[in-house]
């Protein structure tokens, strides 16, 4: 299927970069060689397409693809070449450059410019080297890519020119990959083909993988050993790289619960408050940010780049003055009712919601991802997009920030002291009611800034507290109250092991597993992984 | 002993709930069947739906009093068990559809023949004879219930702790049923029922008589209630409720107390799904949804925990709430049902029946030294009291104490 390889080739280049700005731009010098096509017999034909190839430039292979598939006619008239599409009776004409449509023909009108066997393979490898040779890396790249797909062996000469000429180091090893593949597909002798399986063991990923499988299955002797130990040689790496993929989901979603908890954890930990409302103040968070984003949008587009760090701050005091509100309000009232706070809190939080419905309309509402939140990058074989990676960075930033506060500040050493012992901390003139009401402001606060996180991988909408609410407390719950570092924990393991669960199990059968082990996990250490012992355990 | 046990059962607030439900269970279906429509006293047959609705949820509600009023266990997950009874029936209801599916396979459900399923599971086997359904009703939410409660009271797993994972629990089941391989019906659950027993599930004498066996199986629940609370047994259950380590070094076995009466309300629980199913005519993993335990809990609240008629009056009122603002103030609802967890947390903890059982208290403790005058230095008569209304003073928490690391409690 030689006609199917180049035509694979050329379509690659055509995705690669046809710009027709480009062609236009050189029509007027290549238009004349083209016609030139409709002159003379073959020895002609092939010097003229010598003459369209010596200009390296990419735009004539539609015409060359048309002549190798019969499909390039002149016009009788002027002796115009045409790219022509049989259309009932009479043609229709396509301009082999610009690739706009120039009418139609009479069948009398046109005629077809004559091609041989010999003719097809001058085109092919032309065209081979025409996109391998070409200005733009992409172009090259995505040229090697589509002869590696194909094999096609009547490219190696092609690639042997190129790899020489080639100066980008990633582009040329693609197409010593393509070449492998191509050897592999030709007769050959052994000594090269066992060098190609060593360049793809090289290569190591799935199509290396499935390439190599092909060969094992039609080859005998040295090769067929050869493609086997490169086989799972392969396999190990491709299942090293899909554990580590796997991790890293793993890690973002581990990062996103812990946003989700830390501030449970607070919360939970210094006062024994359960705080079902804390899901509306991520989502209190997440409608900061989108109402940053409005504002700079309709007064200052400049700052969009800017919105989150713009965002950050006020989240986290509108989340922390709502939380404070809500400590000085409702919840002072019912220390050591934690059960009554539960049900309190519950109450708050379908308030906090419909007042956001009845603000800001049920549906979701769109907050934009800035530039550097956007994309991804490849890691090896692992795909690592930049919003989760920055959502990991940004976890362990609060993480470290709330460890800091608490671990280095006066506030921070009231609030231990408060946890461990509330009585003592009181007799020693710490104000209690006033780190209470902080803490769950601070607690709060960071819910707020996760909200801001979270509004750019999740749906921003009024449910959008009540979806991380259940999983937080399993997190705080598994992590053990009253330390940090078992939320940290707590929130890695449970998203490293859902993901692990997921290949196996799916999603939401993976999902119920957690919840189960949990459930278990509770009855054999009822205080968590990290308990804090001592007195303060019976608070 | 089955007289005394009855006996027990009963005193004024009791007669009198009883009395009412008596009139009601009568009452509702006979103006419903048999007064003309135009007469004023017609019950419309959509209203004794409705209040059989009702009358299921003050059953599950019934069922959240026993374990969190009396014993102090709160579960955020009671729905969970209702939602399973629920099942139950609906798959008995299922069965009953026979051909007259729009498939009208003679053994598959519809669901069942839409995904390609050639047979029949075999957890649905003998869901086809009602009392088949009618034990699994009891045996699924009482076994869960047990498992769950083995596992969670040994391990001394209290307070938060068990709210949250009943929670999860429930959570679960709703992820669970959502799934389309579980053989439940996925997403759209269960529904299209057409008869139960043999009866025309849209027929106004079904309706009534569906009416009439919820609000039968309420009093029957009630009285089972009624009767363990007020038994030693119930003692033990308020002491474990408020002292539960003092209770376990008196020598009781607290888990063993938790774990009946968790067991109990789960299969009252299961119950109550089970009748609420063939009047609303469908079933689906909503149920499960964590929120509708939360729910639950608020009606005992408003009602009175501790207080059995309080459950029963709780869920008829907030439910009677929620009808109507639902359909006259949508979007106010959710803003009343959150205000009225904040207010009755805050400034009713008793519920109306407890509230109204103090003031009642208090007024005749007033009257009564008023009646001794001030000379008499005898000490006020301490009037008489159920011991629902002792147990449902809860714990006093002096102005000062702040949170629980303050409350004296008994080392474990």
């Amino acid at each position: 299927m030689p006609l199917l390889r180049s035509l694979i080739l050329l379509f690659s280049f055509i995705a690669g970069l046809a710009s027709p700005a480009f062609a236009q731009g050189d029509a007027e010098t290549l238009r004349p060689l083209i016609n030139e096509l409709a002159k003379g017999k073959y020895a002609e034909t092939e010097q003229q397409i010598g003459a369209l190839v010596a200009t390296g430039d990419p735009a004539v292979a539609p015409a060359l693809r048309a002549l190798s598939a019969g499909d390039l006619f002149f016009r009788k008239s002027d002796g115009q070449v045409f790219i022509t599409e049989k259309a009932g009776k009479s043609y229709k004409l396509t301009d082999p450059l610009t690739l706009e449509t120039q009418g139609e023909a009479g069948r009398r009108d046109v005629k077809k410019i004559k091609v041989n066997n010999k003719l097809r393979r001058v085109i092919r490898s032309a065209l081979g080297s025409l996109t391998l040779m070409a200005a733009d890396p992409k172009v090259r790249r995505a040229a090697a890519e589509a002869v590696f797909k194909a094999q096609d062996p009547d490219s190696i000469e092609a690639l042997d020119t190129a790899i020489a000429a080639e100066t980008d180091d990633a582009v040329r090893t693609v197409m010593e990959q393509a070449r492998a593949a191509a050897v592999l597909n030709s007769d050959l002798e052994e000594a090269q083909k066992l060098a190609a399986v060593e360049t793809l063991s090289e290569m190591g990923n799935r199509s290396a993988l499935s390439l190599l499988i092909n060969v094992r299955a039609n080859s005998e002797g040295a090769v067929h050993e050869a493609a086997s130990s490169a086989i799972t040689t392969i396999e190990k790496s491709i299942a090293a790289w899909d554990s580590a993929q796997n991790i890293w989901y793993g890690l973002s979603l581990g990062s996103v619960l812990l946003l989700a908890a830390i501030g449970l954890a607070i919360t939970f930990g210094v006062m024994g408050v359960i705080n079902m409302a804390h899901g509306e103040m991520v989502m209190i968070g997440a409608y900061t940010t989108f109402v940053v984003q409005e504002l700079i949008r309709t007064s200052a587009p400049g700052l969009f780049e800017y919105s989150l760090f713009i965002a950050l701050p006020l989240a986290f005091l509108t989340s922390g003055l709502i939380g404070v509100g809500i400590e000085r309000g409702v919840i002072r009232w019912l220390y050591g009712r934690p059960l009554e706070t539960l049900l309190a809190t519950w109450g708050i939080s379908l308030i906090l919601q419909q007042a956001v419905r009845s603000l800001f309309g049920p549906t979701n509402r769109e907050v934009g991802n800035p530039d550097w939140m956007s994309g991804a990058f490849e890691l090896g074989q692992m795909t690592i997009t930049y919003n989760r990676m920055w959502i990991i960075v940004f976890a362990l930033l609060v993480f470290a920030g709330l460890m800091l506060v608490l671990k280095k500040t006066p506030f921070g050493l009231y609030t231990r002291a408060v946890t461990q012992n509330r009585r003592m901390a009181a007799s020693m003139g710490i104000r209690t009611p006033w780190i209470d009401a902080l803490t769950f402001g601070l607690g709060s606060g960071i819910a707020g800034i996760a909200g801001v996180a979270l509004s750019q991988i999740d749906n921003v909408s009024p449910n959008l507290g009540q979806g991380y609410i259940i999983d937080s407390f399993m997190v705080v719950v598994f992590g053990g109250v009253g330390n940090l570092w078992g939320t940290l924990v707590g929130a890695m393991t449970l998203g490293v092991v859902n993901k692990f669960l997921e290949p196996y199990a799916g999603a939401v059968l993976g999902k119920i597993f957690v919840l189960v082990f949990i459930i278990l996990f509770i009855q054999k250490r009822p205080r968590g992984l990290f308990a804090l012992k001592g007195r303060a355990v019976e608070a | 002993m089955m007289s005394s046990f009855l006996f027990r059962a009963m005193d004024a607030r009791a007669g009198v709930f009883l009395a009412i439900m008596a009139a009601v269970i009568i009452l509702v279906p006979a103006c419903n069947l048999f007064v003309p429509e135009e007469s004023p006293f017609h019950v419309p047959t959509y209203a004794v739906t409705l209040m059989g609705k009702y009358l299921t949820y003050a059953l599950l509600a019934l069922a959240v009093d026993l374990v969190w009023g009396y014993c102090g266990i709160l579960s955020l997950g009671h729905a969970a068990f209702f939602a399973l009874g629920g099942y139950a029936m609906g798959m008995y209801l299922m069965r009953q559809i026979g051909t007259r599916g729009v498939y009208g396979d003679p053994i598959l459900p519809d669901f069942m023949v839409f995904l390609n399923w050639q047979d029949l599971p075999w957890y649905w086997y003998g869901f086809d004879m009602f009392w088949f359904a009618a034990l699994m009703v009891l045996l699924v939410p009482g076994l869960l219930a047990f498992i769950f409660g083995w596992f969670a009271f040994r391990s001394r797993v209290t307070g938060v702790y068990l709210s949250i994972i009943t929670q999860a629990l429930t959570y679960a089941l709703l992820l669970a049923f959502f799934r389309n391989d579980m053989g439940f019906g996925g997403n759209n659950g269960l529904t299209d029922f057409k008869d139960i027993l043999g009866f025309d599930i849209q027929a106004d004498t079904t309706r009534a008589g569906l009416f009439a066996a919820s609000g039968l199986a309420l009093v029957l629940c009630f009285l089972i209630c009624r009767s363990i609370t007020r038994s030693k047994l119930g003692k033990v259950l308020v002491a474990v409720r408020d002292a539960e380590s003092r209770t376990r070094f008196l020598g009781y076995r607290v888990e063993h107390y938790k774990l009946f009466v968790w067991t109990l309300s789960a299969m009252m629980a299961g119950i109550a799904g089970a009748l609420y199913v063939p009047q609303v005519g469908i079933i689906n993993p909503g149920e499960f949804a964590p929120a509708n335990s939360i729910e639950v809990v608020i009606w005992v609240a408003v009602g009175g925990r501790g207080t059995l008629v309080g459950a029963v009056l709780g869920a008829v009122l907030v439910n009677f709430a929620k009808t109507w603002f639902t359909a006259a103030l949508p979007d106010i609802w959710l803003f009343a049902l959150g205000g009225l967890f904040v207010f009755v947390t805050l400034f009713l903890p008793k519920g109306i029946v407890g509230t109204v059982s103090d003031g009642w208290t208090a007024l005749r403790q007033r009257r009564i030294s008023s009646d001794f005058g001030e000379g008499s230095g005898d000490p006020p008569a301490q009037p008489p009291q159920s011991p629902a209304a002792q147990a449902n003073v809860p714990e006093p928490v002096p102005a000062t104490s702040r949170a629980g690391a303050v409350h004296p409690q008994p080392a474990e």
